[in-house]
């Protein structure tokens, strides 16, 4: 495959919810090893984008392509190859609460893939000291760990079926900002190693400028500005500005009734 | 077409099966005797006044063979299993475990729903069979020890007036109502909206739905198998 086809490739995807529209016209395109942080207020759509793409919704317009493939409308049965390039990790880590954590982490190879278990819960032990967790937690279940836990947990599965494209939804949200930071080094440890693409999305402007190389910002339902991770202090945009310095006067109005 | 085609989930299938049989069984066993002494006392009040106590026995297996057996069995584990789906699978889908499994290349539908609704189908026949025996039991304590019947002639009665289409029947509403308490909790947990209140709304509509359809569809079958006999 050539080198300008963008892994991901998202165009005039527009996707509404009754009345509202949460994503107007959105156009995207990630390529191949790049790490792409889409930041955006609360309820811009960052995780209906994400979501798009994995065919958990189907937008309502334009096209998205992975890896020059039109994914828009395909059944299951075309779509379960290309699922098996991504890895993601939930916001809430959303991990299986009926199996353990090694089996949360080796159920992509041993459902997925159809690994033997003995196999896929060596792999899941490894991939779990790749996060910095020991195999004391391997039979542990999920309802036992921590939050930054559950979110390495999540991480460690994500990883697990070596995929080509990694998502982090918010992989920041609700931790202390130690483990924040000790969970977007690990991020860009593994997304290094794997030399995968990525796709995140967040509104932690700190976990956005270490594992950008490229930030896009949404606003209603549209791309407003993207540029390299280092421009993001003096880019000229307002909209960005007013963002990235977290003030609530600025051309971006919340909607929030006055008193 | 999710439940005929490949890939299975036999551990999956099997911890259904035990889920929805195995722990269903003291709740079912004693709705099914309870109900036969209760139908045995109430039909030799009514009987005694004609001289024909001698029907009980038939009534009994009739009624319990036919239709309680497999209603109120039908009734019990959707109040138990279709209950606990709706839960589990509303609680997956609002905590984003459903987007995961598809994520790791999983289909849900065959990973989640297809083992139920297999489980569903094969177990409640067996549950209805044993509530069948245990019902016909039941009434037949309640004769022989509280009306005075002799044990032998109530037994031969009640073999007498068996039919296998009346237990076959059973059984078949017992499959028919499996399917319909599975779907009815995957149904309304998969679909289930809006963090703790949805998952608690969708249980309710999982046991309220598919304690209807178990009403409406044992008609359907008692007018497919007995209409125009």
């Amino acid at each position: 495959m050539s080198e300008n086809v963008p892994k991901i490739s998202m165009q005039g995807v527009k996707k509404a919810f009754g009345p509202k529209k949460v994503l107007d016209g959105l156009d995207l395109d990630v390529q191949q090893g790049e790490s792409v942080v889409v930041i955006g207020g609360s309820g811009t759509g960052k995780s209906v984008m994400l979501k798009n793409i994995l065919g958990l919704l189907t937008p309502d317009a334009g096209s998205i392509r992975v890896d020059g493939t039109e994914v828009v409308g395909m059944r299951w049965r075309d779509r379960e190859p290309i699922l098996r390039k991504f890895g993601m990790l939930f916001q809430n880590a959303a991990l299986f609460d009926s199996l353990s954590v090694w089996q949360n982490v080796a159920f992509g190879l041993i459902e997925g893939q159809g690994m033997r278990r003995d196999e896929a819960h060596a792999i899941a032990l490894e991939k779990l000291a790749a996060v910095g967790l020991g195999a004391d937690v391997a039979n542990l279940s999920p309802a036992e760990l921590s939050g930054g836990m559950k979110k390495r947990v999540g991480l460690a599965r994500a990883i697990a079926t070596e995929p080509e494209i990694l998502f982090f939804d918010e992989p920041t949200t609700g931790l202390d900002p130690i483990m924040g930071d000790v969970i977007n080094d690990l991020i860009v440890a593994c997304v290094k190693e794997l030399g995968a693409t990525a796709l995140s999305i967040t509104h932690d402007m700190a976990s956005a400028r270490k594992i950008a190389d490229r930030v896009a910002m949404l606003h209603q339902g549209r791309i407003i500005w993207t540029g390299p991770a280092a421009d993001i202090e003096n880019c000229g945009n307002e909209y960005v500005d007013q963002f990235v310095n977290g003030r609530a006067e600025g051309p971006i109005q919340m909607e929030v009734r006055q008193p | 077409m999710h439940c005929v085609l490949p890939p299975f989930y036999p551990r999956l299938i099997l911890r259904q099966i035990i889920e929805i049989g195995y722990y269903s069984l003291p709740v079912v066993g004693l709705t099914a005797i309870f109900t036969g002494m209760v139908l045995a006392l109430q039909s030799y009040t009514g009987f005694a006044r004609f001289n024909a106590e001698g029907a009980i026995a038939n009534v009994v297996v009739l009624s319990i063979t036919r239709e309680l057996a497999p209603v109120l069995a039908g009734l019990m584990v959707a109040g138990r299993i279709g209950a606990a789906m709706a839960a589990e699978i509303g609680t997956m889908r609002v905590t984003e475990q459903i987007d995961a499994l598809t994520t790791l290349s999983t289909n849900p539908f065959k990973y989640l729903i297809a083992p139920r609704i297999l489980a569903g189908v094969l177990t409640l026949p067996c549950l209805v069979l044993i509530a069948d025996i245990i019902g016909v039991m039941g009434g037949y304590i309640v004769s022989i020890h509280k009306l005075g019947f002799n044990p032998s002639v109530y037994l031969h009665r009640t073999w007498e007036f068996l039919q296998p289409l009346d237990v076959i029947s059973g059984l078949v509403k017992a499959s028919v109502f499996g399917f319909l308490i599975a779907l009815m909790g995957c149904y309304h947990g998969y679909h289930s909206r809006g963090g703790a209140e949805g998952v608690g709304t969708a249980t309710t509509n999982a046991v309220v739905s598919a304690s209807i359809l178990i009403l409406a569809f044992n008609y359907v079958v008692t007018e497919i198998f007995f209409a125009g006999k």
